[in-house]
């Protein structure tokens, strides 16, 4: 008995000594990762040991560390039962407590300050365990988003919250505002939690998924002449201009606008830039017919609204890869600026009315 | 975008032209400088260049091809007649260099066989904006420059009809207004292009005012001098400047040589539209009423002999002219149409694809061009060579 007493003493010394000298532990880690420098003595007061402790805020308790504590809990708790004299297999936490109590009694008043034996999730405060590597690098990808797991559930990025019509549907009864409101306010406390994707499937079935956008651009089917010549026809717009183009294959590069040689029509160079660009970048300059009609705005805004046409057009022409190309270059991104509102009290959309000092 | 700034700083828009290219030159001008002391002369092998200087012997086998136009004649002939953009190239790449193309080669031809006992024939160039009118002009020009002609050179007649800040009430006639700040210009210019001419030509006499007046055999230079000095008069010494070189074209009074006269009107339509000056009480100014004007509309006729007309017209300078307008009968209104009828009609176009691929070679030998997107400004530019 007093060999288990005292192996059962080191047992639970050994866990105390451990929790108490963790830092320490820490310390020794890290300094065998850094690479040998020669030794040097460097004489520091425990005034200064102090100071590091509580700079560093609540002591982080890395992954490994509280799975061997839970290991030891483990062999900690089979030692205890064969102390005990009882089955170690069937050994709850209330035999724990209960051998425990026999074991250290105590005459303390405050009962938090007995001695405890409990698993070490319940000892170690709840926290997200350390999210970075040794060399400060963060294992998840989302960790900079401040909510790793909150935005890791896969359906946040795609997905919205059923309506409340839907729900109904769901649960097969009626439901208030307030109460669907209250609902999606629980649902985000919900995700707000650490290891709230253990619940994911619960919380995929009140998500719904929306239609991945991305970049799918529609592609204007191509059509044949009586003469068997392939066109294709495509809009665009700009500003507030309207423009409808019609491509025609094996042509030798006329462009016709509103029935007029587009150079009569765009005087201005900057405008048949804008015309000619997305067949120079596909490099079919001179295999097009263009045929086109324009309403509206101004002749720079035509222009960009043909622009737009012309490229769309293109896109039943040319292969996948070039389609990727155009994209990128811009060609395919309808512009979205428009004449700002003029706002009372200014004289216009941002200028403002002399400003006089008294 | 690059293709912006490509398009920015080789085709300057309408409304930036000058400031562009000024801005160009003195970037472009070192380098400019740099190839012309490498390459002296024009390449006699390069395809789009020749070295025949001399227009008289241009012929169709030189279409498409740039040739020089040697700094001598381009001082004496062109002090303003030049366009202003192919002024600033000639500065930028220190020489002045045209392309010979058919239109100009057509008029060479008429200039050559034309009988010059029989009044003058009218040649009208006509052509949408920017295709080269002008510069086939100022081609045939150097043609009769080189032939030893007179040449009476208006550069662009539209400047007569807009923007005078003076307009005088005429000394001779009443209802008639004097323009002398225009006149004694062209009357300077008249003077430098027409030297040797000066001291030949004798004239009548003439009275100015109570104290001046020109006497019967006095030479040009004297007139000239008259109307340059005495600005007041500037515009009356123009008429009968125009007036005796009239009457002496072809040698139809005696006194040592004939000489051919070679009257070149750029703008002539503006003799025939609307003013935009008002007079003094605020009406229009009708075109007859400028005294520049009714002159030069009496040499229009062709009641004399010995020479020839050589007109363009213009849509560019022209007031209260449509911009699709490019024909005669469009441009000359009813008026003009008919006093100017019979004329030689030439047709001045867009380059076509030879013509462009020269053009496009010569900047490139120039350095002028930075992205050389040949095909891009083919489809972009196609045609314009104004916009080149």
């Amino acid at each position: 008995r007093a060999s288990m007493a005292a192996s059962s003493c080191r047992g639970v010394r050994s866990i105390l000594w451990k929790y108490g000298s963790c830092g320490k532990n820490f310390c020794v880690s890290r300094s065998k990762t850094v690479p040998q420098l020669p030794v040097r003595h460097i004489c520091v007061s425990s005034a200064l040991w102090k100071k590091n402790l509580a700079a560093a805020g609540p002591q982080k308790f890395t992954l490994e560390f509280i799975n061997k504590q839970v290991e030891e809990f483990e062999i900690g708790k089979r030692h205890l039962a064969n102390m005990m004299g009882e089955d170690p297999e069937t050994f709850t936490q209330e035999d724990i407590d209960r051998s425990i109590a026999y074991l250290f009694p105590s005459g303390l008043f405050e009962k938090r300050a007995r001695p405890v034996m409990k698993h070490p999730e319940e000892i170690f405060p709840k926290q997200t365990a350390v999210q970075w590597d040794a060399e400060g690098r963060p294992f998840h990808f989302l960790f900079y988003t401040g909510q790793q797991s909150y935005y890791s559930l896969l359906l946040l990025t795609g997905s919205r919250w059923l309506l409340k019509e839907e729900i109904e549907e769901y649960l097969v009864e009626n439901i208030s505002d307030h109460d669907y409101m209250r609902m999606i306010q629980l649902m985000e406390k919900l995700l707000s939690m650490p290891y709230c994707s253990l619940e994911e499937e619960f919380i995929l079935k009140f998500r719904k998924q929306l239609e991945v956008q991305s970049s799918k651009h529609e592609i204007p089917a191509l059509q044949y002449d009586p003469q068997g010549v392939t066109f294709s026809v495509a809009d665009g717009r700009r500003k507030t201009a309207k423009a409808s183009i019609t491509l025609r294959d094996s042509g030798s590069g006329n462009i016709t606008i509103n029935g007029r040689n587009y150079l009569h029509y765009f005087p201005l160079l900057q405008d048949r830039e804008q015309l000619m660009f997305p067949l120079h970048f596909v490099g079919m300059l001179g295999r097009f017919d263009v045929e086109g009609s324009v309403e509206g705005s101004g002749h720079s805004a035509q222009a960009g609204a043909l622009r737009l046409a012309i490229s769309r057009a293109l896109l039943s022409f040319v292969s996948e890869g070039e389609v990727e190309k155009m994209r990128q270059a811009g060609l395919l991104t309808a512009d979205p600026r428009i004449k700002e509102r003029k706002k009372p009290g200014q004289e216009g959309a941002r200028k403002k009315f002399t400003w006089k000092k008294r | 975008m690059n293709l912006h700034k490509l398009s920015s700083r080789l085709y300057p828009t309408a409304t930036q032209k000058f400031r562009h290219l000024h801005i160009q030159s003195s970037g472009q001008q070192l380098e400019a400088v740099a190839v012309e002391t490498a390459s002296a002369e024009p390449n006699p092998l390069s395809v789009f260049r020749t070295s025949e200087q001399d227009p008289t012997y241009h012929s169709e086998g030189h279409s498409g091809q740039y040739y020089m136009l040697p700094p001598a004649h381009i001082q004496k002939l062109f002090p303003y007649g030049l366009p202003p953009r192919f002024q600033l190239q000639i500065k930028t790449f220190n020489e002045g260099c045209v392309m010979v193309r058919p239109p100009a080669l057509e008029l060479i031809s008429y200039l050559k066989r034309a009988d010059y006992s029989k009044p003058p024939l009218r040649y009208v160039l006509y052509g949408d904006i920017g295709t080269g009118k002008t510069m086939s002009l100022c081609h045939a020009l150097h043609y009769c420059y080189t032939q030893g002609w007179l040449i009476v050179h208006i550069p662009d007649a539209h400047l007569w009809i807009k923007n005078c800040k003076e307009l005088l009430p005429s000394s001779s006639r009443p209802s008639r207004f004097d323009q002398p700040i225009q006149a004694s210009q062209w009357l300077k210019n008249f003077k430098i292009t027409n030297e040797r001419f000066l001291s030949k030509v004798q004239l009548d006499r003439y009275v100015w005012t109570k104290r001046e007046s020109t006497e019967k055999g006095q030479p040009l230079g004297e007139l000239i001098d008259q109307g340059v000095n005495r600005m007041k008069s500037s515009s009356d010494v123009v008429g009968a400047v125009l007036r005796e070189l009239k009457l002496q074209a072809g040698g139809t009074t005696e006194g040592e040589g004939a000489f051919k006269l070679a009257v070149a009107v750029d703008g002539v339509n503006a003799l025939w539209g609307k003013t935009s000056l008002k007079k003094e009480d605020r009406t229009m100014c009708e075109p007859e009423e400028l005294t520049l004007i009714h002159n030069l509309r009496k040499m229009m006729k062709n009641n004399w002999s010995g020479g020839a007309i050589l007109t363009a017209l213009s849509q560019t300078g022209s007031v209260f002219k449509p911009r699709s307008a490019y024909l005669p009968n469009e441009l000359l209104g009813e008026e003009g149409f008919d006093s100017m009828e019979p004329f030689v009609p030439v047709s001045v176009s867009n380059y076509n694809e030879k013509e462009f691929e020269s053009c496009y070679l010569y900047y490139l030998d120039r350095s002028w061009l930075q992205h050389p997107h040949s095909k891009f400004m083919r489809a972009c530019s196609s045609t314009p060579p104004k916009q080149n």
